[in-house]
């Protein structure tokens, strides 16, 4: 079983393990990153950058190819596309962002402890997991939707839930390993308190590749973002959201292609950048095993 | 029966065989030692022409199989040989065996497609050499998979296959060292005996010179991708000429008598990317002087072999 | 042996379907507010009021009301659709033959065609093969499912006007719907084969079989793919659920019926009973889909079939 997995794993792990491509990949590892550092540069310094109000609607000037000057084109609203796609980095960065941050915290905690107390807590925790480890993302989101409804909060939590389970388990299985590591059993021995060994030892060295993984959870969360947005389940109108854009886009599919194709083209983009960044911290960090691990 | 003719072998740019010679008559059993990476496996796979499977190539010298030069031999006609009039035994028969095929038709896959019998006849074959070959309840045993049987069995297993098309010469590869200490004893005479009832040849490799003086009539001292020695076994172990060959004989534990030491060897195989200039053995020797360091010494004649040294002759 | 390895890897899906009908169940109660005001149209009469709670025993302890609600569901009664106002079990009896239509062909297009591309990729080691299947996963984990579905349809449904822009009539309107879903299930279950075939290639019984004079062909059909397939197996029971997913998604933007577009309908009209129902049917199929993954690698591997978990 485990050379299965193991075959799997080698499989799918990295674009690019051949040696041909590992010199190319590092440089596209920098160009990924130095356009995700743009993107949130974009993202914070909207309000400055945009060259129309988003909200803006200009009946008249509906439906515009791209040109100047919208050079992205309009929507059916004849609102700005460039000005809502660079505002709908700000929903779809931010979205992501928190609640990843909120699966990271919750995930580290519920792992580390069950890694740690083991016994029926662990099994508890780890058959939970295991549960919605097999579920595809979308299910879970839409789960959670149905339960709080549709909006921007209800989608944090959604794509939250949804990556819960890798973080418990990445974190678990280091805490598991890091337990049979001399160092840790001496401290155990010494009489030092769990919270103490958690805190100042098991943590500290469990928290690189949580946090890699995290990035790249990242990126996954912007497709759930947009995803749900685009069922009209995220993002509200007024607030600009690049899957909500794509939604309201289909209506005029054939009319203002470019009103789906660039917000599309920007996720695509950021989430291979996020993808390629990922693999290359993975690689400088050298914890593609301890990934694998879980 | 089998003539190897200063055989070079090259994976790349690396070289790990360079100049293998020995022959081998009908119904003999020659054997190849030396310890591991001196490149005793290379000889058995292009012996078997499977080298390629590693990406490996012959690149000098030849090898006549029954007046057939297999160096040149196209693979639609190797593959006849293979199987047919050349049979293999690995190493580790705890890989050596498809895990999800039973036993039966992996044995019978040899005789049918070689003797060019029904299924029927091909199993009822392999049930009787399983038998020969002490298996008990060979009919049951078709049907089970290979998890569920011990090391030696399946080897037995494996060397069942090797002789289901009844080949003429046998090439194992060193068929007891991944075995338990009591099984290898049996594998060994299991083997010397099939040689004998079926006037087999069989080209032994091993790193344990004690099997070479019970089984084997001639011996090839290999070191570093070389013969460094070789000829009939009594002369080669009444008097060994090279250093190499005599402190792998004095390696050999004579008995439980107290005052006896088992001389070692003292230092490491090279390994390939690092083999040293001229003789490949002079970082090892006690008998090494200039001369060794830079010139790879020739193969001299000694009583019905060769040996290659620059300073031959009994040990001091 | 594998009769009894199916009994007993069923066996453990018991607990797990449990747990996830009890999620599905508790979906009603912990929204806000009272659970009647989820399960009715609103304006309803005082007496449909009573009828339903009755109906679900809302008076009863939640353990009560979760028992009358997963034995009503063993009978086939889903409940009533609020939006629709039909029988839930009627939706879905509705909806699912498109579902399995879709999922199926999406299924055995990835497999298909990911084996073979493999298969390929590894015998013939082509380099640029392997860098575009790995640009293929790579695309496939990342680009939304349905801005690829969109692109699809305006460059080949309203371009190339090769397939209908939506619907399901015929087996060309399944075209579209498909490759979206197969794009980068075809690439990952390729890059699997390929890596799990070069493997199995370096075993020593693979050797063997060559110092047995085995022709090539035979070796690859009779021993090598059938340890490949190991992995492969693994990975397209997995994919039964992304593919669910997928589907999920591509239904909603082909318009074409089935049980994700009733789904994210439901969800949109807070259609609570309906949402029940899909969850329920699309976590069954995700089981179902691991439970066969591993009974086909039990029957492929006696190893596995022994070992008793």
């Amino acid at each position: 079983m485990t050379r299965i997995t193991d075959t799997i794993a080698r499989a799918l792990s990295g674009f690019r393990s051949t040696p041909m491509s590992r010199a190319f990949g590092s440089w596209l590892g920098k160009i990924a990153g130095g356009f995700l550092a743009l993107l949130v540069l974009t993202a914070i310094f909207a309000p400055w950058i945009t060259p129309f109000d988003y909200a803006a609607q200009d009946l008249t000037n509906g439906n515009a190819p791209p040109g100047w000057p919208h050079l992205l084109g309009t929507d059916q609203f004849g609102r700005d596309v460039l000005s809502r796609v660079i505002y709908g980095a700000r929903t779809s960065l931010s979205v992501s962002a928190t609640a990843i941050a909120i699966s990271i915290t919750v995930g580290m905690t519920l792992g580390a402890a069950a890694g740690y107390f083991g016994g029926f807590f662990e099994r508890a925790v780890m058959t939970v997991v295991d549960l919605t480890w097999s579920f595809p993302d979308i299910l879970i989101a839409l789960i959670f939707v149905a339960i709080i409804g549709p909006g921007l909060t209800s989608t944090t939590f959604a794509i939250a839930i949804a990556y819960l389970a890798q973080f418990t388990r990445l974190t678990r299985a280091q805490i598991v390993r890091l337990k049979q590591e001399t160092f840790i059993e001496v401290t155990i021995n010494l009489g030092a308190k769990p919270y103490h060994i958690l805190l100042k030892h098991l943590l500290p060295n469990a928290i690189a590749p949580v946090i890699v993984v995290g990035m790249l959870a990242i990126g996954d969360g912007i497709v759930l973002e947009a995803t749900l947005g685009f069922f009209g389940l995220g993002a509200q109108p007024p607030t600009p959201s690049w899957g909500a854009m794509m939604s309201s886009g289909t209506a005029k599919l054939f009319l203002s292609p470019w009103v789906i194709i660039f917000p599309g083209v920007v996720v695509a983009v950021t989430v291979i950048a996020v993808n390629l960044f990922g693999d290359e911290l993975i690689r400088a960090l050298d914890i593609r095993d301890r990934i694998r691990d879980s | 029966m089998l003539e190897v003719r200063d055989l070079e072998v090259a994976f790349g740019q690396i070289a790990p065989l360079c100049g293998v010679s020995f022959a081998l008559e009908k119904g003999e059993t020659l054997g190849i030692v030396g310890e591991s990476g001196s490149g005793k496996s290379l000889t058995a796979m292009s012996v078997m022409g499977l080298l390629p499977l590693s990406g490996g190539r012959i690149t000098a010298g030849s090898i006549i199989f029954d007046g057939q030069e297999l160096t040149k031999l196209p693979e639609a006609a190797y593959r006849k040989l293979r199987g047919g009039r050349l049979g293999l035994i690995t190493q580790n028969p705890m890989t050596s065996l498809d895990p999800l095929q039973k036993i039966g038709p992996q044995v019978d896959a040899v005789a049918r497609l070689h003797l060019g019998i029904t299924g029927q006849q091909a199993r009822a074959r392999t049930i009787e050499i399983l038998g020969t070959l002490r298996i008990p309840e060979p009919a049951l045993i078709c049907d089970r998979y290979p998890h569920q049987m011990s090391g030696g069995m399946k080897q037995r297993i494996v060397i069942a296959g090797a002789l289901a098309a009844d080949p003429d010469l046998l090439v194992a590869d060193e068929p007891t060292t991944a075995l338990d200490v009591t099984v290898q004893a049996q594998i060994i005479r299991l083997l010397d005996d099939l040689v004998k009832e079926r006037a087999l040849s069989l080209v032994l490799i091993t790193h344990d010179m004690s099997v070479v003086a019970q089984t084997c009539d001639r011996v090839v001292v290999m070191y570093a991708g070389r013969a460094i020695e070789q000829g009939p076994v009594e002369a080669i172990f009444a008097e060994p000429q090279h250093p190499y060959t005599q402190a792998l004989i004095g390696c050999i534990p004579k008995g439980l008598s107290e005052d006896e030491h088992l001389v070692g060897i003292p230092g490491t195989v090279p390994t390939v990317m690092n083999y040293p200039k001229g003789c490949p053995f002079h970082p090892r020797c006690i008998r090494a002087e200039d001369i060794c360091t830079k010139t790879s010494p020739s193969l001299l004649p000694r009583v019905d072999g060769a040996v290659a040294c620059h300073f031959p002759g009994a040990a001091p | 042996m594998l009769l009894r390895y199916i009994f007993f890897r069923a066996l453990m899906l018991i607990p797990v379907s449990i747990s996830i009908s009890v999620v599905i169940f508790l979906i009603v109660h912990l929204l806000p507010g009272d659970p009647i005001d989820n399960l009715i149209r609103v304006g309803s009469s005082t007496e449909d009021r009573k009828t339903l709670v009755l109906k679900y025993g809302l008076d009863q302890p939640l353990a009560v009301q979760y028992f009358r609600w997963i034995g009503a569901i063993f009978q086939g009664d889903f409940g009533e659709a609020i939006v629709l106002r039909r029988p839930v079990a009627d939706l879905i009896a509705q909806n699912l033959p498109y579902s399995l239509r879709l999922g199926g062909a999406a299924f055995a297009f990835s497999s298909i065609a990911g084996i073979t591309l493999g298969t390929i990729s590894a015998t013939t080691r082509s380099a640029i093969v392997e860098i575009i299947m790995r640009g293929f996963i790579l695309l496939g984990s990342t680009v939304p499912g349905f801005w690829l579905a969109l692109l699809m349809i305006l460059f080949f449904a309203v371009q190339l006007q090769w397939f209908p822009v939506s619907g399901a009539k015929g087996w060309s309107s399944l075209v579209l719907p498909v490759l979206t879903i197969g794009f980068g299930g075809v690439a990952l279950v390729a890059r699997v084969t390929r890596v799990a075939l070069l493997d199995v290639r370096r075993e020593d019984f693979v050797t063997l079989l060559h110092a047995k004079g085995l022709p090539s062909r035979t070796i690859l059909f009779r021993h090598l793919m059938p340890h490949a397939m190991l992995p492969v197996v693994t990975i397209l029971a997995l994919r039964i659920g992304w593919i669910l997913g997928g589907a999920v998604t591509v239904e909603f933007v082909f318009g074409r019926p089935g049980l994700g577009s009733l789904l994210i309908r439901a969800i949109g009209q807070r259609d609570y009973p309906v949402v029940q129902g899909c969850l329920l049917m699309l976590a069954l199929a995700v089981m179902l889909g691991t439970l066969i993954g591993d009974v086909a690698q039990a029957a492929m591997d006696p190893r596995i079939r022994e070992t008793k978990k």
